[in-house]
C-alpha cells in the first residue's frame, strides 16, 4: 500500500501513531513491509489458504460475533442435500461438468430451491462476465429459506463452513504459503482480537488482489472473514478496493464494460433476452425479496435516458436499439479476435495495452492487425507506437512498411484540465473544477465523444437504414461553451442523475424513477447526486462545521449513504451494538430508523417487522434483514449463487506454478478461463512434465516512483530519474544459484516472452520453505516500455493469458520463468530462443493443457454423500 | 557593538545575530524518519517548485535511491539502507522495529533461532536536507555575500549573486551545498524562501503524505521530536534518537534536524560534525600572534642586528 498508494497509506501511519499494530503480507519485502510492525512473506498465489487459515482460527475457536453471525448472515441457513463439498470431491463441488469446466448449480442452492434459483448451466456466464453486475446487488436467489437457529444441522452453511475449512489449520498454512505458523497465529489472533460489539476492523485490499484465476475467491474469502467478524455494515468496518487510478469505482458504476450498462444493469444477451420484458425478468429474480425488484423502472428510465421523445412504453423504449451480447466480448477475446481479423477498429482512451496487459507480445500484433486505431492519451504511448517501434519491429513479426493499422493519436485533456467527477472507494463522488485549460488540441474525453457523436449523426442524416436509427434517435443535446464547444459537464451529471420528464425536475431518490416512461435517469444508484438542482458533489464542507460522518462533503452512491448495509450497526432491536460504535439505530419513540448516516434500510420499518408468508420484494425484507439488496437479506458466508467458481473459496494453485497442489489431485481452478489461440500458452506446472523447464516464480507490482504503464510517469523527467531503469529483484541465494550480479544483466524466459533487466541482489526478496521444496521468487515492476524518457522491457510480456472464470480478470500477478545471466538475444534469435524453451517444456502453442489435472476428477459423489463422515466433526 | 561570543560557536539564535530586528520565530524541519515511507514526494515537489534541473537518468543500485546525495540538481535526498541483522545482534529492545525475513534453513522460515535460520531485517528511508545550521559554515565564507541568513534563521543562496568560487562548497560540513556543472553557482535548499516569505509551508513538508517532513518554529518543533522520541522508547523503540536538535552541538544545534533509528553514519550523515569556521577566531588569534611573533621577530633582528 505504501508504494502503490502513498497517500493512502499516511492513515495507516496514522492509526499506527495511534498504537495500532500493522502487519504486512506480500512476497517481497516492499517499503509497506519496512514500516509494518510484523511482515509475513507469503508464496505469491496462496492467500485463500492463508485467509482460509484465518476462517478455520475463527470457527475452530469459536470467535464469530455469534449474534451479529447469526442474526445477519446466511450462516443458518439450510443448504440443498445434494451439495457435495470440495472437500469431499477431491476438489470439485457437486455439479461440475468436464465437458464444459464449468458448474451446473442447481445443487448448491438453499435447500427446496434447487431448481427455482439455480442458475442452471454458467458456461455463458463465464463468457459475459456475469460476476461483475453483483457489485451493486446479490445474486439470484428465493427469499423464503430453511433455518436452524442452532446452527447444528449438518447442512446448514455453518457447519459446511467449519467441515470446508477443516484443513487450513496453522500447519497447513505453513506448508501452503512459506508462513510460519507463529507468524500466522499472530496475526489470526489480532485479527479476531480486534472485533466484536466495541471493535471493527477494515479490509483494504488493491487490485492485484483480484488478479489471479481465482481472484474473486480471494475477495470472497475475505468477505467471509468480515462477517464472521461482525465488520461489514458497521463504521470502521467493509471491504474497501484500491484502485490503480482516480475513478476505476466510477467506471464500474457508469462501466467502460462489455457487460454491463450504468448502475449494473445487465448488458442483455441475444439468445437469452430478446424483449425488454424478458430482460428485465432476468435481472429481478420473482419472489426476490429487497430492492433489486424495482430493476425495471431504472432499466426504462435509462433508456429513456438514452433515446428521450423515442422512446415510449409502446416500443419498450427502443430496447431494440441496445447492442446485444453475442458471448465473450472481454479485452483479452477481443485481442486474439484482432490478430485473427476480427476486429477492424479500436479506441484505446487513457490505456496503454502495448505495456499493461497481459501478454504484451499478444496485444500488439493485435493492434497491428487493424484497419484503425484511436489512441487518445496525455503522451505518446507504446500503444500508438508499437507499429514503429516494439520488440516485434525488433524480430521482424511487424514491418512498419506493411503494418496495416492507421493510427490517430489525438492529444487528451488531463484532470486537472477539464471538470468531472471522480467516484472513489467508498462510492464517494467528488467533483473536480478544470483548474487550466488544455493545451493546443488537447481535449477532454467528453468534448470528443459529443463532437463524435454529433459528426456521426450528420454524416447519418436522412438516413433511413434501421440500423441507423439508433444513432440518429438517441437524446444528444448537451449545452455547450467556450471556444471549442466544451458539453457543459454538470448537464450530463443532471442526466445521470434523472429527471421528471414532463418538468424537467431533477430526481431526489431513486425511488422516484418509473417504467412509465415518464422518468429519464442515466444511472439509478446516482440518483440523488443532482438532487435540488444541486451539484451535490461539488460540496465541500469543512468537516470541522460537521459531525465525523461528513455527509455534506460530496457525495455517495446510494443516496448519500456512507456505509452500505448500516442496519447491520444495530442489533436485531435496533440498538447499537456499544455505545463506542453507535451509528445507525432504532428511535422507538419517533417510530423510525435514525443516526449519523442515512439508514439503509425502509425509515419507518420496526425491527420487529415479519414479512407475511410469500412476500417478495422490499416487504419480503423483514426488520433485522440488514442486507437489502441480497436475495433473502442476509450477508453470504456461504454463495448458493452468483460465484461461477464455487458458493466457497478453495486453494487451487496459480495457472502455473512450481507446486503441486498440497489440497487437491486438481492442480488449479477447474473453471479457468484459457484461449486455446496458437499466440497463447501456458507454462506446464506439476504434476505435468517438464515444469522444471521453468524453475522459478515472477511476480510483479508497482513501484511509489511510476505510474501503472508508465504513460504518466516514464515520461516525466522528475519522476523518470527517480527509477531509470527496469530490473528484477532477487535473492542472494537465488543470485548465487542462476550466476546473477548486482547491477548485471539478466534475462527472463516465459513460453510467451524473453526480457531483460538489470539485477538487484537483496535481502528483501527470500527463498521460501514449500511443503519441503525451496521455492524461488523474483519481483519486477511493469511500469517499462519502449517510450519514454526511461525505457525497458516490460514484465507483462512474460504472462500468458488466463483468466478468473467471474469477472475475466487475468492472472497477471504470478506465472513461472526461467531467469539467465546476461542480456537477452536481439532479432530473430530472441524468438528462436522462446521456441526453444517452448519444446524443451512440451508446449504446442494453441494447445494449451487441459484445465482438468489428469486424474482429477474423482467418479461423481452419490448425492447422499454430502458430508459424509464428517458430520461429526 | 561587540560580536556575540558564540557568533561562531555554540547556542544562538541566527536571525537577530545576522542583524534582523524584529525578526519572526526560526523556522526549520524536523524530519521523523520513523514515519517516513520513502515516497519521495519531497524530492518531486522540490523539484518542480524550485524547478530545479534533471540530476541524471541512472540506476545507482543502491537499494531504491537513485539520486545518490544531495547535489546542486537535487536539494531533498532519500536514502534507503537496507539492513541484515543476524538473530542475537543488539538491536536494541526487542520488538524495536527490525523485521522477519524468512530466509530458508533446516527449519521452516523463523522458526530456527539460530543466525542462519532467521535474519532480522530493515529497511530505513530518511530525507535529507540542508541543515541550515546555527553556526552556517558556507555563509561565514562566501566571499560576495550571495549566501545569507533570512529572516526565519535559514540559510539561503542568492543565485544572482553567487559567483562560483566554490568556498561554500568546502566549508559545509555535511557536504551539501553543490556547484552546478556547466552553471556553476552554488545550489541548495532554500526551505522554500519564496513560500514561507508569503506564509505557507515549504513543498517537501506539504507533499509528504504520512508528515515524516514537518515544518515550523524551531522550538515546537524540537518540544514536538523530544515528544516523539519518548513515544517511540516507551514502545520499545530504543534505537530511536534525535539528530541535530542540539544547539550546544559542533554548528549550535540545526535548523533542519532528524529523528533517527541508527546511529547517524547508517544513514551517511556525519557523527560529530563541526562548524569549520569554528576555529576562525582560534586561528585569527594564532595568525595574529604569529605576525606578531614574527614582527617582533624582526624588530628583534633589527634591534640585535644594530648591536
Amino acid at each position: 500500500m505504501a508504494e502503490a498508494h502513498p497517500v493512502g497509506f499516511q492513515w495507516v501511519m496514522e492509526a499506527k501513531r495511534r498504537g495500532a499494530k500493522v502487519f504486512h503480507v506480500d512476497p517481497r519485502f516492499t517499503r509497506t513491509s519496512a514500516l509494518a510492525d510484523s511482515y509475513l512473506p507469503i508464496r505469491a498465489g496462496s492467500d485463500i489458504a492463508l485467509l482460509g487459515g484465518v476462517v478455520r482460527h475463527i470457527l475452530h475457536n469459536e470467535l464469530d460475533f455469534r449474534e451479529y453471525v447469526l442474526a445477519y448472515t446466511n450462516a443458518a441457513t439450510i443448504v440443498s442435500e445434494r451439495f457435495v463439498d470440495t472437500e469431499d470431491g477431491d476438489g470439485f463441488f457437486s455439479g461440475f461438468d468436464p465437458e464444459t469446466g464449468s458448474y451446473v448449480q442447481d445443487s448448491w442452492q438453499y435447500a427446496g430451491h434447487e431448481s427455482d434459483s439455480g442458475s442452471g448451466h454458467t458456461a455463458q456466464e463465464r463468457d459475459t462476465a456475469a460476476g461483475l453486475r453483483h457489485e451493486s446487488h446479490g445474486a439470484q436467489v428465493g427469499g423464503q429459506t430453511v433455518r436452524d437457529e442452532t446452527l447444528q444441522h449438518p447442512r446448514c452453511v455453518y457447519q459446511i463452513l467449519k467441515r470446508h475449512f477443516a484443513r487450513y489449520t496453522p500447519e497447513m498454512v505453513e506448508r501452503v504459503c512459506g508462513i510460519p505458523r507463529e507468524k500466522f497465529l499472530e496475526l489470526a489472533e489480532a485479527w479476531t482480537a480486534n472485533s466484536g460489539r466495541e471493535r471493527t476492523g477494515v479490509l483494504i485490499y488493491s487490485v492485484g488482489w483480484t488478479q489471479h484465476s481465482v481472484g474473486v475467491q480471494y475477495i470472497r474469502t475475505g468477505a467471509i472473514i468480515q462477517l464472521l467478524l461482525g465488520n461489514m455494515g458497521r463504521p470502521g468496518g467493509g471491504i474497501l478496493a484500491l484502485r490503480g487510478h482516480a475513478s476505476i469505482q466510477g467506471s464500474t458504476d457508469i462501466p467502460t464494460l462489455f457487460n454491463l450498462l450504468p448502475g449494473y444493469l445487465p448488458m442483455p444477451h441475444h439468445a437469452d433476452h430478446p424483449t425488454f420484458d424478458e430482460w428485465v425478468d432476468s435481472i429481478r429474480h420473482p419472489g426476490q425479496k429487497g430492492f433489486w425488484g424495482n430493476a425495471r423502472a431504472y432499466a426504462a428510465s435509462l433508456l429513456k435516458a438514452y433515446w428521450g421523445d423515442a422512446a415510449t412504453p409502446e416500443n419498450d423504449f427502443c430496447y431494440g436499439y441496445l447492442p446485444r451480447m453475442t458471448g465473450d466480448h472481454g479485452t483479452y477475446q477481443q485481442v486474439l479476435n484482432m490478430i485473427d481479423g476480427k476486429v477492424r477498429g479500436y479506441f484505446l482512451l487513457g490505456q496503454n495495452p502495448a505495456v499493461g496487459s497481459a501478454h504484451g507480445r499478444a496485444q500488439r500484433l493485435g493492434m497491428a492487425n487493424l484497419d484503425w486505431l484511436v489512441v487518445r492519451d496525455l503522451f505518446m504511448i507504446e500503444s500508438a507506437t508499437f507499429w514503429r517501434n516494439s520488440p516485434e519491429v525488433a524480430t521482424g513479426e511487424i514491418v512498419p512498411e506493411q503494418c496495416r493499422t492507421e493510427v490517430f493519436f489525438l492529444p487528451a485533456a488531463s484532470h486537472v484540465e477539464k471538470e468531472g467527477t471522480f467516484t472513489q472507494t467508498q462510492r464517494l463522488l467528488q467533483w473536480r473544477e478544470k483548474a487550466v485549460d488544455p493545451p493546443g488540441d488537447a481535449r477532454s474525453e467528453l468534448w470528443f465523444f459529443y463532437h463524435l457523436g454529433l459528426r456521426l449523426r450528420e454524416k447519418l442524416a436522412g438516413s433511413e437504414l434501421p440500423r441507423d436509427r439508433a444513432l440518429l434517435d438517441l437524446a444528444w443535446d448537451y449545452p455547450t461553451h467556450g471556444p471549442h464547444a466544451e458539453p457543459v459537464a454538470e448537464a450530463v451529471l443532471r442526466e445521470i442523475n434523472g429527471y421528471e420528464v414532463a418538468t424537467g425536475r431533477p430526481l431526489s431518490a431513486f425511488a422516484e424513477a418509473r417504467d412509465d416512461g415518464s422518468t429519464a435517469v442515466g444511472c439509478w444508484i446516482y440518483c440523488g447526486v443532482y438532487a435540488d438542482g444541486v451539484n451535490q458533489a461539488a460540496r465541500r464542507r469543512s468537516r470541522h462545521e460537521q459531525d465525523w460522518v461528513a455527509a455534506e462533503w460530496g457525495w455517495a452512491w446510494p443516496a448519500n449513504r456512507r456505509i452500505l448495509y448500516n442496519r447491520a450497526s444495530a442489533d436485531p432491536w435496533g440498538r447499537p451494538w456499544s455505545e463506542r460504535k453507535r451509528y445507525v439505530w432504532w428511535d422507538p419513540d419517533a417510530g423510525q430508523w435514525t443516526g449519523y448516516d442515512v439508514p439503509d434500510f425502509e425509515r419507518t420499518k420496526p425491527p420487529t417487522y415479519r414479512p407475511p408468508e410469500g412476500a417478495s420484494g422490499p416487504e419480503g425484507i423483514a426488520g433485522d434483514d440488514p442486507f437489502v439488496m441480497q436475495g433473502d437479506g442476509k450477508g453470504w458466508l456461504y454463495a448458493p449463487s452468483g460465484v461461477l467458481d464455487g458458493p466457497l473459496p478453495t486453494h487451487y494453485e496459480p495457472a502455473e506454478s512450481p507446486v503441486r497442489n498440497p489440497l487437491y489431485r486438481q492442480q488449479a481452478n477447474p473453471t479457468r478461463k484459457v484461449y486455446a489461440h496458437p499466440v497463447n500458452s501456458v507454462n506446464p506446472s506439476p504434476p505435468q512434465e517438464h515444469s522444471q523447464v521453468f524453475p522459478y516464480v515472477f511476480t510483479v507490482s508497482r513501484l511509489t516512483e511510476h505510474h501503472t504503464a508508465g504513460g504518466m510517469s516514464r515520461t516525466v523527467r522528475p519522476l523518470a530519474e527517480l527509477q531509470p531503469e527496469m530490473f528484477v529483484e532477487v535473492s542472494p541465494d537465488l543470485a548465487a544459484e542462476a550466476g546473477l550480479a548486482h547491477l548485471g544483466w539478466a534475462h527472463l524466459v516465459s513460453g510467451r516472452a524473453v526480457i531483460e533487466a538489470k539485477v538487484l541482489v537483496t535481502d528483501r526478496l527470500t527463498p521460501l520453505r514449500v511443503d519441503g521444496q525451496i521455492v524461488h521468487q523474483v519481483w519486477l515492476p511493469y511500469h517499462f516500455g519502449f517510450e519514454g524518457l526511461v525505457t525497458g522491457d516490460s514484465a507483462n510480456d512474460l504472462f500468458g493469458i488466463t483468466l478468473d472464470p467471474n469477472v475475466l480478470i487475468q492472472e497477471s500477478k504470478i506465472g513461472t520463468c526461467d531467469v539467465r545471466p546476461g542480456r537477452r538475444p536481439t532479432g530473430p534469435a530472441l524468438l528462436d530462443l522462446v521456441a526453444d524453451y517452448q519444446r524443451r517444456a512440451g508446449i504446442v502453442p494453441g494447445h494449451p493443457a487441459p484445465t482438468l489435472t489428469p486424474g482429477a476428477l474423482a467418479p461423481p459423489a452419490p448425492a447422499d454423500g454430502a458430508g459424509k463422515g464428517r458430520d461429526a466433526s | 557593538m561587540l560580536p556575540d561570543p558564540h557568533s561562531l560557536s555554540g547556542p544562538l539564535d541566527p536571525a537577530p545575530e545576522a542583524g534582523w530586528t524584529d525578526a519572526p520565530p526560526r523556522m526549520g524541519f524536523f524530519t521523523d524518519t520513523s514515519v517516513c515511507i520513502g515516497c519521495k514526494a519531497c524530492e518531486v515537489a522540490c523539484k518542480e517548485w524550485n524547478d530545479v534541473p534533471g540530476s541524471g537518468l541512472d540506476l545507482l543500485g543502491m537499494s531504491y535511491d537513485n539520486t545518490g546525495a544531495l547535489t546542486a540538481n537535487s536539494w531533498r535526498h532519500v536514502a534507503f539502507v537496507e539492513q541484515s541483522r543476524p538473530a542475537g545482534h543488539p538491536a536494541g529492545v526487542a520488538g524495536a522495529g527490525p523485521q522477519f525475513l524468512g530466509m530458508p534453513g533446516a527449519q521452516p522460515p523463523g522458526r530456527a533461532g539460530g543466525a542462519q535460520g532467521r535474519t532480522d531485517f530493515r529497511w530505513l528511508m530518511m530525507s535529507d536536507v540542508c541543515k541550515h545550521c546555527t553556526h552556517a559554515a558556507c555563509l561565514d565564507v562566501c566571499p560576495t555575500g550571495s549566501l545569507f541568513r533570512t529572516e526565519f534563521g535559514t540559510v539561503v543562496v542568492q543565485e544572482d549573486i553567487c559567483n562560483g568560487c566554490g568556498y561554500c562548497i568546502s566549508a559545509c560540513p555535511y557536504g551539501v551545498i553543490d556547484q552546478r556543472e556547466g552553471d556553476g553557482r552554488a545550489w541548495k535548499c532554500t526551505l522554500c524562501y519564496d513560500r514561507i516569505g508569503a506564509g505557507k509551508t515549504p513543498a517537501c513538508a506539504q507533499a509528504c503524505p504520512t508528515e515524516s517532513i514537518q515544518y515550523g518554529p524551531l522550538d515546537e518543533l524540537r518540544e514536538r521530536a523530544a515528544a516523539r522520541v519518548a513515544t517511540l522508547h516507551e514502545r520499545g523503540v530504543g534505537e530511536a534518537r534525535l539528530y541535530g536538535h542540539d544547539p550546544g552541538d559542533g554548528v549550535g544545534g540545526d535548523g533542519a534536524f532528524f529523528l533517527l533509528l541508527d546511529e547517524p553514519e547508517v544513514y551517511g550523515l556525519p557523527p560529530d560534525p563541526v562548524v569549520t569556521t569554528r576555529d576562525l577566531p582560534k586561528m585569527w588569534k594564532r595568525a595574529g600572534l604569529a605576525a606578531l611573533a614574527m614582527a617582533a621577530a624582526a624588530v628583534a633582528a633589527f634591534v640585535g642586528g644594530s648591536s
